[in-house]
């Protein structure tokens, strides 16, 4: 069992006294030669954390950005094998960023669940979200995560009462992340205000550092989360980006990594002058 | 998956995780899981009511028009020259098809819940027409997800259902039809947690969907049981439906599991032919995986991508299939058939011709293999089939592939 590399990283960040940054990208958005060229320049631009989504054609949870998101990158072709594939690229030039990869059970059930899981830590993979796979049905793919080494990372939400959150956090391990809104990706926004109280509480319950996201697009909102939480995620603003950079004919890794600069430079000072978290 | 085994008692299942063998489930976002869990205990209490279960009867009865006559089609019997043919008459329900039945259970539900509005995906529009009708009765707000390619293909349920007071939200992400009707409302009830009660047309998504709408939908099978017994003295030899997500098919067989004589027969549509590829043959032509909450029989490409549907019936244009009905086939109480389009036109035209009755071009897939069960069950056998709904909607649509303009 090994969740090295994110533990490693959260208990860096609680030496520097600051929150992380998690980046959201799809694999092989925009196509498989641009995503890698953003997932290797994501930790220099400031992502503490990766979230590689894996495209499917029916994303339930999803709002309009991540689901374009997820029909471009299927367009050009992108598969499990070709997600695996941009993680050991990573993984050459990377040893130290967490990957945490974010996905729907379907391609899971079809590469089967052991393969799956020993394929990804194969490739260098740290984490996994399946986002419609609950307690109640997740039991042997926590058993297939435990043996290969890969976390499974739990999401729990504003719908969460502490009955909930006690099934919710019991095999999980890493980090747990809160969705900060009911609701799909990128549509609502977050108000940290709001968040603070349950991200108490999920910590709490879990006893691991919690990762805020969904509802987060702006450096201002990312700052404010960044606040009361252990890392913030921003998915649906930086894939977005990418589309825009695509319509627009402008380079696609320049404008996505600045974006991130901006945001992860609002994460990193967000805590500076507080004293307590 | 684990080894197939034939259960004893049917009506068993699903067990207490929503499963019927491997299938069904509840694999859906973490922010619904309260909420299904609310919805589960909030049906057992239902179910176990006397006072609801009366109050749904008088519906039923007096709003539905229950019940539905078990009509003996001599002209059909003849033309095949086999099993006798009886025709469960659900089209002569209120808004035209079995729908309602789920509809009238799951609203009185939902008022039961405390719940002020209502969401629905629809295919054909006659799902989405019951609901809307259900809603304009009881004074509810109702929001209808439709494809946008199925908005286009039947207009007149949209329209329908705007005279019933209802909102229709065209759906363009995806192959907008009705898989992406059903991801939209999933995104609308996990965005709208606290008001929202998301009334689910067939016996498929999560748990306890499918066990909830066959329950519903039950009622089918219980009064042919009864008319048959009152018409002919016996059980039937085989039962006979169309099969999309297969509310109808598994209202009708329901009653039957355990009745080993009785043979089930359910027919998918096999769209321009399931070797072409273009097809919404869940079963006959995909494999097991898992979407919209639960797993079951979909089509897929290797990689688990979900592959669009194809029917000339948009009420059968779905890439999966009910999870009881995987499990079904599974353990072989079931057989599973499949009919094309052109095949379907055949029978629907037959139908209208012999018997004076248009039926849907969904139901009109079960005619379709009647030639080869009648014959199958032979001449002193008994073969009920479920007309699940009436054909007034789908005139435009057989007359463009029959070349005439109306």
């Amino acid at each position: 069992m090994s969740t090295a590399r994110i533990d490693a990283r959260f208990a860096a960040l609680k030496a520097e006294g600051r929150a992380g940054f998690v980046a959201y990208v799809m694999a092989g958005d925009p196509d498989a030669a641009t995503a890698a060229k953003i997932l290797a320049g994501l930790p220099g631009a400031g992502a503490d954390l990766i979230e590689v989504g894996f495209p499917f054609s029916d994303p339930m949870a999803e709002g309009p950005p991540i689901q374009r998101a997820a029909q471009r990158a299927l367009a050009k072709g992108m598969t499990l094998a070709g997600t695996f594939e941009q993680v050991r690229g990573f993984r050459q030039s990377d040893q130290t960023t967490p990957i945490i990869l974010m996905g729907y059970m379907n391609l899971l059930a079809s590469w089967g669940i052991e393969a799956f899981a020993n394929s990804a830590a194969e490739a260098g993979v740290d984490g996994l979200i399946v986002v419609d796979c609950p307690p109640e049905e997740a039991g042997p793919l926590a058993d297939a995560l435990d043996a290969a080494g890969v976390s499974l990372i739990r999401l729990t939400t504003p719908t969460s009462d502490d009955a909930r959150l006690a099934t919710i956090v019991r095999r999980t391990s890493g980090f747990v992340y809160y969705v900060s809104v009911a609701g799909v990706t990128g549509v609502k926004e977050a108000d940290a205000a709001v968040v603070a109280p349950h991200v108490a509480r999920v910590r709490k319950a879990s006893g691991l550092p919690v990762a805020v996201g969904f509802g987060i697009k702006t450096p201002q909102r990312a700052a404010e989360v960044a606040r009361v939480a252990d890392a913030v995620v921003v998915g649906s603003a930086l894939v977005d980006e990418i589309a825009e950079a695509v319509a627009m004919n402008e380079d696609v890794t320049k404008r996505v990594l600045s974006k991130v600069d901006s945001l992860a430079k609002a994460v990193r000072t967000a805590r500076v002058g507080q004293t307590t978290v | 998956m684990s080894a197939i085994v034939r259960p004893n008692d049917y009506s068993a299942y699903p067990d207490a995780n929503g499963r019927f063998g491997d299938y069904g489930g509840r694999y859906v976002p973490e922010t619904l899981m309260p909420l299904v869990h609310e919805l589960d205990a909030a049906y057992a209490s239902a179910k176990a009511d006397e006072g609801f279960q009366a109050q749904l009867g008088g519906f039923l009865k007096h709003y539905v028009g229950r019940p539905s006559p078990l009509y003996f089609a001599e002209r059909l019997t003849n033309h095949f020259g086999g099993a006798k043919i009886y025709l469960k008459r659900e089209e002569l329900n209120h808004t035209g098809s079995h729908k309602i039945n789920n509809c009238m259970g799951q609203i009185l539900l939902a008022m039961r819940m405390g719940k002020t509005r209502i969401i629905a995906e629809t295919g054909a529009g006659q799902h989405g027409v019951a609901t809307a009708t259900v809603c304009a009765r009881f004074g509810l707000p109702c929001i209808v997800y439709m494809g946008a390619v199925d908005v286009e293909r039947q207009k007149p349920n949209v329209f329908r259902m705007n005279l019933l007071g209802a909102e229709v939200r065209p759906v363009t992400s995806g192959s907008a039809t009705l898989k992406d009707a059903m991801n939209e409302a999933l995104r609308d009830w996990v965005t709208n947690v606290e008001d929202t009660y998301y009334l689910i047309g067939s016996a498929a998504g999560m748990h306890p969907y499918p066990a909830m709408v066959r329950d519903f939908q039950a009622i089918v099978g219980r009064e042919v049981r009864e008319q048959v017994i009152e018409a002919e003295g016996r059980l039937p030899d085989a039962l006979v439906a169309c099969v999309g997500g297969g509310s109808n098919a598994i209202g009708l067989f329901h009653p039957f599991l355990n009745d080993a004589s009785v043979k089930l027969f359910g027919v998918e549509a096999a769209g321009e032919g399931l070797d072409t590829g273009r097809h919404a043959a869940a079963i006959n032509g995909g494999r097991p995986g898992v979407l919209h909450g639960n797993m079951t029989y979909l089509l897929q490409d290797r990689e688990g991508q979900i592959e669009e549907a194809h029917s000339i019936s948009a009420g059968l244009d779905y890439p999966g299939i009910g999870p009881e009905h995987s499990w079904l086939h599974d353990v072989g109480r079931a057989t599973y058939l499949s009919a094309t389009d052109a095949e379907s036109l055949s029978a629907f035209q037959l139908c209208a011709e012999l018997e004076g009755i248009l039926p849907a071009i969904e139901s009109a897939h079960a005619l379709a293999r009647l030639p080869e069960i009648a014959r199958e069950i032979g001449k002193d056998g008994l073969v009920v089939l479920n007309l699940s709904g009436r054909g007034d909607k789908d005139v435009n649509t057989v007359a463009a592939h029959l070349g005439r303009v109306i």
